[in-house]
């Protein structure tokens, strides 16, 4: 009797130790099934934030019978990590993968990751903002992005404040107080007076509408050689920045005080892409419904964010993901999605669209955000991103302008700061 | 081990001669069971030890041999990475604020705990297991949540400690803002997590401690003052090495508090001011795609460092046990 329990104890442990090994190999592994006429059975969208793309997502399979997977990530930080994971371990990207701005420099620096779209689909060369295609780009030539939308630039205000303060409240007449940036730092020092309050949320955002009105080579050149410490436009950003520090509210964006800082009234104007207006509204709360409204940017033009879809190279069917694309960024889709969920149209034709130009938005005073962002893109400055441009803005450039916001360091120590941290944080 | 095999019911009278080669397999298994199934038992923990522990600390240390991109190409460059922390500003930089805040977080908490073990160890003490409970549930709480609600309190704006001092005319402190300020604010979201921890830890080494020694020592007429100075604190060296030990490998592995009062920014403020070691390392190896090696580097860096700040702890509270 002893010695069967003692076989059975040592086959059970024999067993625990099998299915300990056994078990771990078999996650992993699942095969995609393709339908008989070879098209496959289903095919993944991985999109952060809000693309607008329910709806799209249906009419295109009731369109061609393949089955669409819309994987939905919050926020855009949460979201690259599992991008970054998907391409290092070559398995569980989708196959229709957004790309943002901000992130899509760095993805680019290894284009082997991505398919090439141009043998994929027709020609779009001209049917989007040129500078947006040529962004979507690898710097070996191919085409790993489509257009998806632009985030563009505008200013929201607090109209109550703005009466209290004395200024005028009308959107014309507040875009007229600011053709330029010397303008809108008298309206704010005007502001400042009147109340004792800050007039922008922080110096940052200054920063990041100025930097895109420059037109030119940002924190690289056309070679991909940093030039932070000698390019004029980031020099352009820094000086008209800093010299807003006397009328900025000190809230670091995304932080609980900015957060906090909507509904409480620490700043009376912020820049508005076209995607934040949804983020304005959120914190703001529906107490403040009416008391927004959307004016023209300082210096006419700028851009904030905006992305390209693009199809990993590991995807098993590139040809069906390039169409879904395609189909998703073309002209008419590209409307629905602004009318859905708010991110503008790239597409010149979309741009031009009756619906699209006559959009008003009621939580912001029902201004005609439609009108006022479609010709704000036509005044954005096509301009070169190098390979970690977000890694030097977030890393080396903010924090330096927040050292020199907040009084912790001089001028001339900040832009110290940020030189030597561009040249490292720039590095690639 | 072998003594066990007695544990088997006593065999009846030997068995008639045809049954012996079947007698000789049972005794074989036997044998291979005695020798063989405790290396079964154990093995469950090896294997997820070897796959989720050993197989990526060995992996870093190749990746840390390399140019590594982590969704690129990488190349062989020996311990180039190793000689570049050398010069490396933010990895000193990081080295010292982590330092700064274990020493700020780690001392007071275990003179704390000391003290709070000692209250509780008392013979008089009221409802103890009710005190020993509660002391404890700071731990149980998510280190996020921790982190969220602290980062709240010490807000600028709004922020309960900002506004407590507005009382005293104190102007609003931007808490991670400074380097003293953040640490004293990462310090006490420590301090306030694990000092029951350490409390209730010790308070098990004073109580394995022999009641006699204090009987003895109170019939010599010794105050409570010395019987704590020459019993409890010398028999509880060796509870002591291993409570500074654990404080020391979670000190230098601080990431969730710092990483979530930067409201996520990895870089530990504008300045760097309170990136931790554990930062630097997810800055290098995680965020930036193009220095994964140099990250992993960081990540071998650490453990070193851990591994001879125990030994100096160990040696110090060792030498002066003696």
């Amino acid at each position: 009797m002893s010695l069967t329990t003692r076989r059975s104890r040592m086959a059970a442990a024999t067993l625990a130790a099998i299915t300990a090994v056994g078990g771990l190999a078999a996650c992993g592994n699942d095969d995609e099934p393709t339908t008989a006429d070879g098209k496959p059975a289903k095919l993944v969208v991985d999109t952060f934030g809000e693309f607008g793309y329910d709806e799209l997502v249906k009419q295109y399979e009731q369109q061609t019978g393949i089955k669409v997977e819309l994987r939905k990530t919050a926020q855009l930080r949460e979201y690259r990590p599992k991008l970054v994971r998907y391409l290092a371990t070559g398995q569980g990207a989708a196959d229709v993968t957004a790309l943002e701005e901000g992130i899509l420099n760095e993805f680019k620096a290894n284009p082997r990751n991505w398919a090439d779209l141009t043998p994929l689909i027709d020609d779009h060369s001209k049917e989007y903002l040129p500078w947006k295609w040529e962004l979507g780009k690898a710097p070996d030539g191919r085409l790993i992005g489509l257009p998806t939308d632009v985030g563009s630039l505008a200013v929201c205000y607090r109209k109550d404040l703005f009466e209290a303060a004395g200024l005028p409240t009308e959107r014309d007449q507040v875009s007229a107080l600011w053709p330029d940036w010397n303008g809108f730092h008298q309206a704010g020092q005007k502001y400042k007076t009147a109340t004792g309050k800050g007039f922008i949320d922080s110096i940052t955002a200054v920063s990041n509408g100025v930097l895109f009105q420059q037109g030119s080579d940002l924190f690289y050149d056309k070679e991909n050689n940093i030039i932070a410490d000698t390019s004029p436009a980031v020099k352009a950003a820094w000086e008209t920045a800093t010299s807003m520090a006397d009328i900025s509210a000190k809230a670091e964006t995304w932080s609980p005080a900015w957060n906090a800082g909507f509904k409480q009234g620490t700043f009376a104007a912020t820049f508005c892409p076209s995607w934040m207006l949804g983020i304005v509204e959120e914190n703001s709360g529906e107490g403040n419904k009416g008391k927004w409204d959307v004016a023209a940017v300082p210096g006419g033009g700028g851009n904030w964010g905006g992305s390209w879809l693009a199809v990993p190279e590991q995807s098993k069917h590139q040809k069906e993901a390039a169409k879904l694309a395609e189909f998703l960024t073309n002209a008419t889709n590209q409307v629905e999605a602004f009318k859905a969920s708010g991110p503008l149209p790239t597409n010149l034709e979309a741009l031009k669209n009756e619906a699209f130009l006559s959009y008003t938005n009621e939580y912001f005073s029902g201004a005609p955000t439609g009108k006022i962002f479609g010709e704000s893109v036509s005044k954005i400055q096509p301009v070169h991103l190098g390979p970690k441009h977000q890694a030097v803005k977030e890393n080396a450039l903010e924090p330096a302008l927040r050292v020199f916001e907040n009084g912790r360091a001089s001028k001339d120590a900040a832009w110290t700061q940020f030189t030597k941290d561009a040249a490292t944080q720039g590095a690639f | 081990m072998s003594l066990s095999a007695t544990t088997a019911p006593p065999s009846p009278a030997p068995p008639p001669h045809p049954t012996a080669p079947r007698r000789r397999r049972g005794s074989l298994l036997n044998r291979l069971d005695l020798k063989y199934s405790p290396y079964l038992y154990i093995a469950p923990f090896f294997l997820i030890f070897g796959i989720f522990g050993l197989y990526p600390m060995l992996r870093t240390a190749w990746m840390s041999l390399h140019d590594w991109d982590m969704i690129g190409d990488h190349s062989f460059i020996g311990i180039d990475n190793y000689t570049r922390l050398f010069g490396d500003e933010y990895f000193w930089n990081a080295l010292v604020n982590t330092f700064g805040i274990f020493l700020l977080s780690t001392i007071p908490q275990l003179l704390l705990a000391l003290f709070l073990a000692n209250l509780l160890n008392r013979t008089f003490l009221r409802a103890k297991t009710f005190f020993r409970m509660s002391i404890f549930i700071p731990n149980v709480v998510s280190v996020a949540a921790v982190a969220i609600v602290f980062g709240m309190l010490y807000q600028r704006d709004f922020g309960l400690f900002n506004w407590l001092l507005s009382f005293f005319g104190v102007d609003a402190i931007d808490w991670n803002g400074e380097r003293w300020s953040s640490w004293t604010a990462l310090a006490t979201m420590v301090n306030w997590r694990w000092t029951g921890y350490n409390t209730l830890i010790l308070l098990a080494g004073m109580q394995a401690i022999p009641k006699d020694l204090y009987e003895a020592a109170a019939i010599d007429g010794a105050s409570q003052w010395r019987q704590f100075w020459q019993i409890t604190l010398p028999m509880l060296k060796p509870t002591f090495i291993f409570v500074v030990i654990l404080s020391t490998i979670g000190g230098m592995q601080l990431f969730t508090e710092p990483l979530l009062f930067a409201n996520g920014n990895i870089l530990g403020g504008d300045q760097r001011q309170f990136q931790t070691l554990a930062m630097y390392m997810y800055e290098m190896g995680i965020v930036n795609l193009n220095t994964a090696g140099y990250g992993a580097a960081v990540a071998w860096a650490i453990f070193m460092i851990i591994v001879l700040v125990s030994l100096i702890n160990f040696v110090l509270v060792r030498r002066t046990a003696k």
